[in-house]
């Protein structure tokens, strides 16, 4: 693996690294100086992340540039405008913008004042996971900081610019994650995503112009303003540009949160950042993604770390977050956990999603308390398919079916061999026991 | 990108383009912005949908509509997708039969699947597409119930939550957020735990429901249900009956789901895109049909013998009947009797009684309580515009741009009207409201003018000055449209603005902020009711309503206009009719001689020389003695007149009164026969509604006992007072008016029915009906201004009576209380009467909230329970008038309009009497 160019990281293991003099005696807001001062419009902004082909980090990889080209030309649409940043990482696995956000919050307030300018919002909440104290935390204490150094609020650096930046903490659902759930529960409303269309730069917070981006994502804009999109498209691959945080977690020696190019293979991340699988065992498998991305055999793990890549290998690059499994685990309790997970955050408004991930959990908790039955199998295909691809509002049924049909696929002998044993063998004693799952239920 | 707003297609015909796709190799060709689900459903191609209603925002949830799209990832739900040029949909086919058999039996694992003993068996839309895709309950395991402790309905007497029959679909959930927006209902847990329920699981009945049954009605499965209805017959067992609500003047179509071997109402409902109301009702037409089979229902004639009244056959009641009016007559002539219509009945019983009253006794004493109510606007309007009725239709409320309320409370009094204006403030309509209570559209208005009672024309005044002053008054359409400018503007000369806002305690820029987003609109209304009618200077209030629409040329147009809501399901209808004494039927002048001719050719009598009386000379002139006998169908005098103890002095002054009624009302108890008629489910008819439009009403349930239907009962008196008329039915007592009335000349039973409903004027047998009135030409020609001087009311505060007392209605219960008040939903939610007082006054005079009080006037004194707040100013009190025993026309002023007779029941001077506690 060739030397790592860190730039999300390059600030976060230095001393008081979430403080604004730290943070500026770093080159921290240069990049809004420069488009405020010089005076960049707001359209070379956008053309420098379209140019750079930078993709969305929050686990969609949908084209940041192209998103924002979405939102309504403001001589023709007097709404307010909005940019809310996701900052509900809850995908299993995931907690890489929380390395962001806890030390170098003034590194992503920098991406949101310069985003906002971009799409021409005057007004940014950023929506924390309420499990993230110290995210929050130090994002307020940052925000204010900034106000009081004219950063954020009327007037910024003595421009025509006014931005404010709002904090909301998350109340502990999943599906507040999803860009329209989230709005939803920022307007003070449950976190039930809304039918697409209209999209959110059509009718978003309040009906008004909305754009909603990953922490990660908007961390990166600075970094483009500065430093140009060719210099953005020379790391990565061709589809994939920029460096990528990957959070590898599971059974590794070293788990953790590194910066890497796109285009490593998943086995150098594993290997050569992580340590390798845990206590010398064999890998069984691994989740490329987070739990939500199509469970790979020990046979992939040469995948190429970009958008196509993984996608061609069978999965998806989701949030990068590497979940791996050594050759103890076993594939049902694996599913029943990741299952049991989807059950509990399903919103509940589609029926597929609502019913579905509660029988997929059902059926996967009886295959591995050794009550399964064979056809159970073909059930779990069955279920999985009316619910994906793209057959409910939002992408969580998706996210339950995935990994579902990635988990038969690979590991059917397995899951049969539960059937016909009427055990799991490699399951934990607590797994198979009926009181376990009902404190969990 | 425009936001996909929640209905993007205008009922307007002018303002829709086209849109052609194919939908299962079929060109289909619909107005931009429908939905493919309905697009597929104007085609003819039923798309199974358990989520999908029209009234609300696209839900997406149940997932039975996807459909495939060429060219789009995934299947696209055809109910929250819009349509395009050269779609190409699919909507059936094995794979999505497929998708959609699965869907179902999740659907089916979660859902208590007895259909055996559910009330919605037949009527179920789960139930239809189980059966059409063939779907296995018991694919994924054996269904447990998960909710089994008792939910927010457990003890509420109006509605029935069953979560093992919810299907989660949220259509309950969305139609009270966004429909009916009282956001009492909500979704609590998640995912396969997602159950209906209230904000923090609290009964219902402690929540902001207004009962309006939209939950109920909405619901594709058994979950919700009508208490009262609940296993009391299947689909099946049940005739529907369309008909139209008895209540208020919108003119919902309420369909009546009968038991006919119990001769028994169960339930209403109402179906989306039915005219008028698209499928909503309120609280009133979805539960207040428990009248109808009320116990206390007259169920025979009744004759006073030795004071009492006592039950009688109908040969003695009639023979009693032709005597005693047949005495009077010769002995002090024609006009000593006198007739009282009712807003309640039909047109054709209105149109019998005014014939009775004209050729068959010969006198124009004939009268409805539309003098009560909006007699100055039918003689407003007629003299500005030429025709004194709304002058735009329900639909059309959607379309508004801004809204301009003054003395109305459409979300309480006319809530359907309410809602629609709610539709149009969510598709972004501006509101203005001119009113000194805090109501609902007060709240919810971008500018609420709260001004003290009677100084309405002092604030049109002001908004008319500043529009005149800042240019905004369209002077083309002035010019071109109207005469009495000049006049107009000369009152207008010297108006001080200032002080006029002074006077109404308004601030003078809110008043100009108001004049100028009305006069800007595009387009704007104006709504009113009895806030601007019932007052003693009530006809120029009227007057005035109209100059500022003529003046801002915001009249005669699609969605813009002067419209009255008036107040019972037919005072339309019997003004239309001819039961007032001025006007003949079609608002023919009954001096006109060319009238006279074709009248009195066509009933074969001569019409009476001398002009007739309203209903308050009626009362004085029985008080008088000049009046000897009065008949009396369907109203209670003695509760709704103003100052109600002289009221029943008056009446026992009478030699003769005949009540014909559906209760023992308090003006039945002291009549001399008591006819029993039959409630408006039980007979055929037609009723007029708001919006000028004939209705049917149609027979669901056979009356009571001997009890018989109004028009049968009028044939009965013509024939004892020895003037039979031949009528076989209802349609042929229309055909004759329409033979005599050109302004429904076109209108037959036959083709009211056909048309679902016609609105007048309709000249002939292939005129659509008139949508909005005097586009390009007012009724009479021009349209004329008034200019209207400032008449302050005629009682004003006093040291004595410090405070002005206004009455009005409340949403639950309806004029004097007799129908609704036999509902045990509206009881429990409305019992008693009560007293808005603002909190200073009640600081002011030691009061605390829900203590007894009284009120006291120059007339009376009544008491009702203390309701402290800011819905009214600190110098207002405010009262309801739905509570006979506490009776609020105890202490109403009676003083009248002087052109319409219409008492000042909005202000009068009034003090509060904190009563003795405890006890």
């Amino acid at each position: 693996m060739k030397r790592v160019d860190r730039y999300l990281l390059a600030r976060v293991d230095l001393p008081d690294s979430h403080t604004l003099a730290v943070y500026r005696a770093h080159g921290g807001y240069q990049a809004l100086e420069q488009v405020l001062r010089k005076p960049w419009k707001p359209e070379q902004v956008t053309q420098v992340v379209k140019d750079s082909a930078l993709r969305g980090r929050g686990g969609a990889g949908f084209l940041t540039g192209l998103k924002w080209s979405f939102m309504p030309d403001p001589a023709k649409d007097p709404r307010p405008r909005y940019l809310a940043i996701n900052a509900d990482e809850s995908e299993p696995g995931t907690c890489k913008d929380r390395v962001l956000m806890e030390r170098d919050p003034h590194g992503l307030i920098e991406g949101c004042l310069v985003s906002a300018y971009a799409m021409r919002a005057s007004t940014v909440y950023i929506y924390v996971r309420g499990e993230y104290r110290v995210s929050y935390a130090r994002l307020q204490a940052a925000i204010d900081e900034a106000r009081e150094a004219g950063l954020v609020g009327r007037r910024i650096l003595g421009s025509d610019f006014s931005c404010e930046i709002w904090m909301h903490p998350g109340a502990g659902a999943y599906i507040c994650g999803e860009e329209t759930g989230l709005m939803e529960s920022l307007e003070g409303k449950r976190g039930h995503p809304r039918p697409k269309p209209p999209f959110p730069a059509a009718s978003g917070l309040w009906r008004s112009p909305t754009t909603v981006n990953n922490v990660e994502t908007i961390f990166n804009v600075p970094f483009l303003v500065l430093r140009g999109a060719d210099w953005f498209k020379a790391l990565g691959t061709k589809g994939s540009t920029g460096n990528f945080l990957c959070g590898i977690s599971g059974h590794v020696e070293r788990p953790g949160v590194y910066e890497l190019p796109f285009g490593v293979t998943a086995r150098e991340i594993l290997e050569q950042c992580a340590g390798g699988v845990w206590k010398g065992r064999r890998l069984k498998a691994f989740f490329p993604g987070g739990s939500s991305t199509g469970l790979l055999p020990a046979s992939s793990v040469d995948v190429v770390m970009d958008h196509d890549s993984v996608k061609a290998a069978g999965s998806m690059f989701g949030t990068a977050a590497m979940i791996v499994l050594d050759e103890t685990a076993s594939i049902a309790q694996l599913m029943e956990v990741t299952l049991r997970f989807y059950d509990h955050e399903s919103c509940g408004q589609c029926s597929q999603c609502r019913e579905g991930t509660e029988w997929l959990h059902q059926i996967f908790r009886r295959i591995v308390r050794g009550q399964g039955r064979m056809q159970d199998l073909d059930l779990l295909v069955s279920l999985a398919n009316g619910m994906a691809p793209a057959k409910t509002i939002c992408a969580l049924a998706d996210a339950a079916a995935i990994p579902t049909l990635s988990a038969v696929k690979h590991f059917r002998a397995e899951l049969e061999q539960c059937v016909r044993l009427g055990r799991d063998p490699l399951a934990t004693a607590t797994a198979q026991s009926p009181e376990h799952h009902e404190a969990h239920a | 990108m425009n936001p996909v707003s929640l209905h993007p297609v205008s009922p307007n015909p002018a303002s829709r383009k086209p849109v052609s796709l194919t939908i299962d190799g079929r060109a289909v060709t619909v107005p931009a912005g429908t939905s493919v689900l309905l697009a597929a459903q104007s085609a003819g191609i039923d798309v199974p949908h358990l989520c999908h209603d029209p009234r609300v925002e696209p839900i997406g949830a149940c997932r039975l509509c996807s459909v495939k799209v060429e060219g789009a990832r995934g299947l696209v739900a055809a109910c929250g997708q819009q349509v395009a040029p050269g779609m190409v949909v699919t909507s059936e086919d094995p794979e999505l039969a497929e998708r959609r058999r699965h869907v179902l039996e999740l659907l089916l694992s979660e859902h208590h699947a007895s259909c055996a003993n559910c009330d919605r068996s037949g009527d179920c839309r789960l139930q239809d597409y189980a059966y059409r895709y063939q779907a296995d309950p018991h694919r994924f395991g054996v269904y447990v119930p998960k909710h089994t402790a008792p939910n927010y309905t457990a003890l509420d007497q109006g509605i029935l939550y069953d979560a093992d029959k919810c299907i989660r679909c949220g259509l309950c959930v969305k139609y009270c957020e966004t429909v009916q927006m009282a956001e009492a209902l909500t979704f609590t847990w998640r995912a396969d735990r997602l159950v209906v329920s209230t904000p923090g699981d609290v009964p219902l009945r402690e929540t902001d429901c207004e009962f309006c049954g939209g939950c109920i009605r909405v619901c594709p499965t058994g979950a919700m249900l009508d208490r009262g209805a609940a296993h009391h017959g299947r689909a099946a067992d049940l005739k529907k009956v369309r008909t139209t609500c008895a209540y208020c003047g919108v003119g919902c179509q309420v369909d009546l789901y009968v038991d006919p071997h119990k001769n028994r109402i169960v339930r209403a409902s109402a179906e989306p895109g039915a005219t008028v109301n698209d499928g909503n009702l309120c609280v009133k037409g979805h539960f207040g049909f428990e009248f109808v089979g009320s116990p206390a229902r007259l169920r025979q004639p009744l004759i006073r013998r030795d004071g009492e009244l006592q039950p009688a056959s109908w040969d003695e009641a009639l023979a009693l009947i032709a005597e005693r009016l047949g005495g009077i007559r010769q002995r002090h002539g024609a006009d000593a009797l006198a007739f009282v219509s009712s807003a309640r009945c039909t047109n054709e019983e209105n149109y019998l009684l005014q014939k009775i009253a004209r050729a068959v006794v010969g006198t124009n004493n004939v009268d409805n309580c539309a003098t009560s109510c909006h007699a100055p606007s039918v003689a407003g309007l007629a003299e500005s515009f030429g025709s004194g009725a709304m002058t735009n239709s329900t639909v059309e409320i959607r379309d508004c741009k801004v809204l301009f309320l003054i003395g109305a409370n459409p979300t309480e009094a006319h809530p359907i009207f309410g809602l629609e204006m709610k539709r149009a403030l969510r598709a972004g309509a501006k509101l203005i409201v001119c009113d000194p209570r805090r109501t609902w559209m007060a709240k919810h208005a971008d500018l609420h003018l709260q001004h003290r009672p009677g100084t309405d024309n002092l604030l049109l005044n002001a908004m008319m000055r500043c529009i005149l002053d800042e240019g905004l008054a369209d002077l083309a359409f002035v010019e071109a449209r109207c005469e009495g400018f000049a006049e107009f503007r000369q009152n207008l000369e010297g108006f001080s603005i200032e002080r006029a806002a002074a006077e109404c305690g308004v601030d003078a820029e809110l008043l100009r902020a108001a004049a100028r987003l009305y006069a800007k609109g595009q387009p704007s209304a104006i709504y009113y009711t009895l806030g601007i009618t019932e007052h003693a200077c009530g006809t120029d209030n009227v007057k005035n309503v109209a100059n500022l629409a003529m003046l801002c040329g915001q009249i005669g147009k699609w969605a813009s206009g002067v419209n009255p809501l008036r107040g019972q399901n037919n005072v339309q209808g019997a003004c239309d009719m001819g039961a007032m004494p001025h006007k003949l039927p079609g608002y023919q002048n009954w001096s006109d001689a060319a009238v006279r001719t074709r009248f009195e050719q066509a009933w074969q009598s001569p019409l009476p020389q001398s002009a007739g009386l309203r209903i308050p000379m009626m009362i004085r002139g029985a008080g008088q003695g000049t009046l000897k006998a009065l008949y009396v169908m369907g109203q209670d005098l003695v509760a709704t007149e103003p100052n109600q103890s002289d009221v029943v002095e008056e009446l026992q002054a009478l030699e003769f009164l005949v009540v014909q009624e559906i209760f023992l009302t308090e003006t039945a108890k002291l009549a001399h026969v008591v006819l029993p008629g039959a409630a408006f489910a039980e007979k055929d008819g037609t009723f007029a509604c708001s919006e000028r439009r004939l209705q049917l009403v149609r027979k669901a349930v056979e009356p009571p006992g001997e009890a018989k239907a109004d028009w049968e009962i009028l044939l009965l008196v013509a024939a004892a007072l020895g003037k039979p008329m031949a009528y076989r039915n209802p349609a042929q007592v229309y055909d004759e008016l329409a033979s005599l009335a050109p302004v429904f000349g076109g209108i037959s039973h036959r083709r009211i029915e056909a048309h679902h409903g016609l609105q007048w004027p309709c000249p002939d047998s292939h005129h659509p009906g008139t949508r909005f009135l005097h586009e390009g030409r007012f009724t009479r020609g021009k349209g004329r201004f008034h200019a209207i001087a400032h008449t302050p009311p005629r009682e004003e505060p006093t040291p004595e009576f410090p405070l002005i007392l206004s009455t009005g209605r409340t949403l639950y219960n309806y004029n004097c209380g007799s129908m609704t008040r036999k509902t045990a939903v509206i009881d429990a939610k409305d019992p008693g009467n009560f007293v808005e007082i603002h909190r200073d006054t009640a600081k002011h005079y030691g009061i605390e909230p829900d203590e007894k009080v009284a009120v006291r006037t120059a007339r009376g004194r009544v008491t009702g329970r203390a309701v402290v707040g800011e819905r009214v100013r600190p110098d207002t009190i405010w009262m309801p008038f739905h509570f006979a025993e506490e009776s609020a026309n105890l202490v109403t002023n009676d003083v009248f309009d002087p052109v319409t007779a219409t008492a000042e029941y909005k202000c009068c001077a009034a003090v509060l009497e904190k009563l003795p506690q405890g006890g």
